[in-house]
């Protein structure tokens, strides 16, 4: 199974509600998938220039003690830091993110980087939907569009690397409902072209996919829509990007996927119970989205 | 009338109230309120009882159903009336995947559209959809009746045995074994006694039959590519 949710706020007077409509969306979806929760959070940067880092380690205290003064070194950089439990969102310059997201693979092994960009911030833990998105306090988050992801494990273990969503580069994420079978040739392929793939999951590998394609000249759009020829399996996909975020099922869809638009948002549902909350939703337009098509929405 | 708030008084109680109902019971009308797309609602009814549910369900609403009218005022979440064996079902918005799926009786009226998978495997099931179903619909349907007014997506009828389609619209594509067939004066009957019982306005001289080929019921070699 595998729950999915997704808000794309139209209306700015709702962003500062954003976190609260997501983690009771995602919260309602815990039946489809009780084993890990994740969350990717496009909030306001208002640091020109500044890019932001957010990583996870499982001993938190250790190694998030020094960091930014040790990243700061490294990278010879200005590096401040603020930790949300297991995670911390690292602000440095733009151009030093690649270098900085080197560095902290160097400085911290066990450290995961879960996503970087301008806006982008991934949360996500093994455990209930509701523990996780307590844990770092979801609901007081602001911002402009999110994607949560509920779990219900069956390619790879029940690990923080295996949650959702996935980072596939600058501000994108990725977060899947279904399975994908091909997965082993299709890492290994993708590993020989250099793509870094970290988890024996398979919706890293559509992930890593992506960006393998962005990196060969390819928009997310189209990106998204070779996946429907490469990737086989099941998926309802759901992509988030700086300004933006797209959907695409697979040509079987047999992957549940509801949406709703109205002037305010357009938000997706893996289940229509997960927008039932969601202000004026009675006169909302609500609709399935269609096998192997695309959906984009912009800011 | 009985009202039901689902959100107070939750799922089990509901269910468990309505099939106490009986062949002879007093209490013929229901009202769901606040369904807020919830799973099973009102599944296995047995009772010639009325549930008009308020709002939007999620999966398998009126599974199941014997001799009951569930009227859906909103759209409806996967398997509707799945596996229904009599009585009737109306959903005034869209159906999502495999709506009347396995059905062996009863009337299925979806006003809106219904989404892939629409009749599979149906066993004597009359679905009468007012839009358009999307693909793979009636994939193994055995018996019964589907009437589509607006179009088919792809794959219409695959592997069909002897469920009567019939289709206003376009048809993307029609699956393995399945053709279009003349339209007989009987068939125009069937087709406009359950037009009307699913209140659509259309007129049966504008839709087309399709049916099973019938060559793939027993193994043929030559045919090993269709199976």
């Amino acid at each position: 199974m595998c729950g999915i949710v997704g808000l794309f706020l139209k209306d700015k007077a709702l962003e500062p509600q954003l976190g609260a409509l997501l983690t009771d969306m995602l919260i309602t979806m815990t039946d489809r998938g009780p084993d890990s929760a994740g969350i990717a959070i496009y909030g306001g940067n208002e640091n020109d220039g500044e890019a932001k880092l957010t990583v996870q380690s499982d001993n938190a205290d250790a190694d998030l003690q020094t960091l930014a003064a040790d990243l700061g070194t490294a990278i010879d950089a200005k590096v401040s830091m603020t930790r949300n439990d297991s995670h911390a969102v690292l602000s440095l310059p733009a151009e030093k993110a690649n270098a900085a997201r080197a560095a902290v693979r160097e400085l911290r092994p066990g450290m995961r980087v879960m996503s970087d960009g301008d806006t982008i911030e991934i949360y996500k833990e093994v455990g209930l939907p509701k523990d996780v998105a307590a844990r770092f306090d979801i609901s007081s988050m602001a911002g402009t569009h999110g994607i949560g992801h509920t779990r219900m494990a069956t390619e790879s273990a029940v690990t923080t690397e295996g949650a959702h969503p996935f980072s596939t580069g600058a501000d994108q994420c990725l977060v899947h409902n279904g399975s994908l079978s091909n997965h082993n040739s299709l890492r290994r392929k993708l590993q020989r072209e250099g793509v870094r793939i970290e988890s024996m999951n398979d919706t890293e590998v559509g992930a890593a996919y992506l960006t393998w394609k962005m990196r060969e000249g390819a928009s997310l759009g189209e990106a998204l829509e070779s996946s429907l020829n490469d990737l086989d399996g099941f998926f309802t996909f759901v992509v988030g990007t700086k300004d933006g975020f797209g959907v695409v099922r697979d040509p079987i869809a047999c992957k549940p996927a509801v949406m709703a638009e109205t002037d305010q948002y357009v938000a997706f549902g893996s289940e229509y119970r997960a927008l039932v909350n969601l202000p004026g939703i009675e006169d909302a337009k609500v609709w399935e989205p269609e096998p192997a098509t695309v959906y984009f929405w912009n800011h | 009338m009985q009202t039901y708030d689902l959100e107070a008084n939750g799922l089990r109680g509901l269910n468990s109230a309505l099939h106490a109902q009986s062949e002879t019971t007093n209490q013929t009308e229901w009202n769901i309120v606040n369904p807020k797309g919830s799973h099973a609602i009102a599944v296995g009814l047995n009772a010639p009882i009325e549930v008009t549910v308020n709002g939007s369900t999620g999966y398998y609403c009126a599974g199941m159903n014997q001799q009951a009218t569930v009227n859906v005022k909103g759209s409806v979440g996967p398997g509707v009336a799945e596996n229904m064996m009599s009585g009737t079902v109306v959903v005034e918005g869209d159906a999502s995947q495999y709506a009347g799926a396995t059905g062996h009786g009863g009337l299925l009226v979806i006003k809106g559209n219904a989404s892939s998978r629409c009749g599979i495997s149906m066993k004597g099931i009359d679905i009468v959809v007012h839009g358009n179903i999307g693909h793979m619909s009636a994939f193994m349907a055995q018996a019964g009746n589907l009437v589509v007014c607006g179009d088919a997506g792809d794959a219409l009828g695959d592997s069909l045995y002897e469920a009567r389609l019939f289709v206003r619209g376009s048809v993307k594509s029609l699956g393995a074994d399945c053709i279009e067939k003349e339209m007989r004066p009987e068939h125009i009957e069937i087709l406009k006694d359950l037009l009307e019982r699913a209140g659509a306005d259309a007129k049966p001289e504008e839709f087309k039959r399709y049916g099973s080929a019938r060559q793939l019921y027993n193994f043929d070699v030559d045919n090993a590519q269709s199976y």
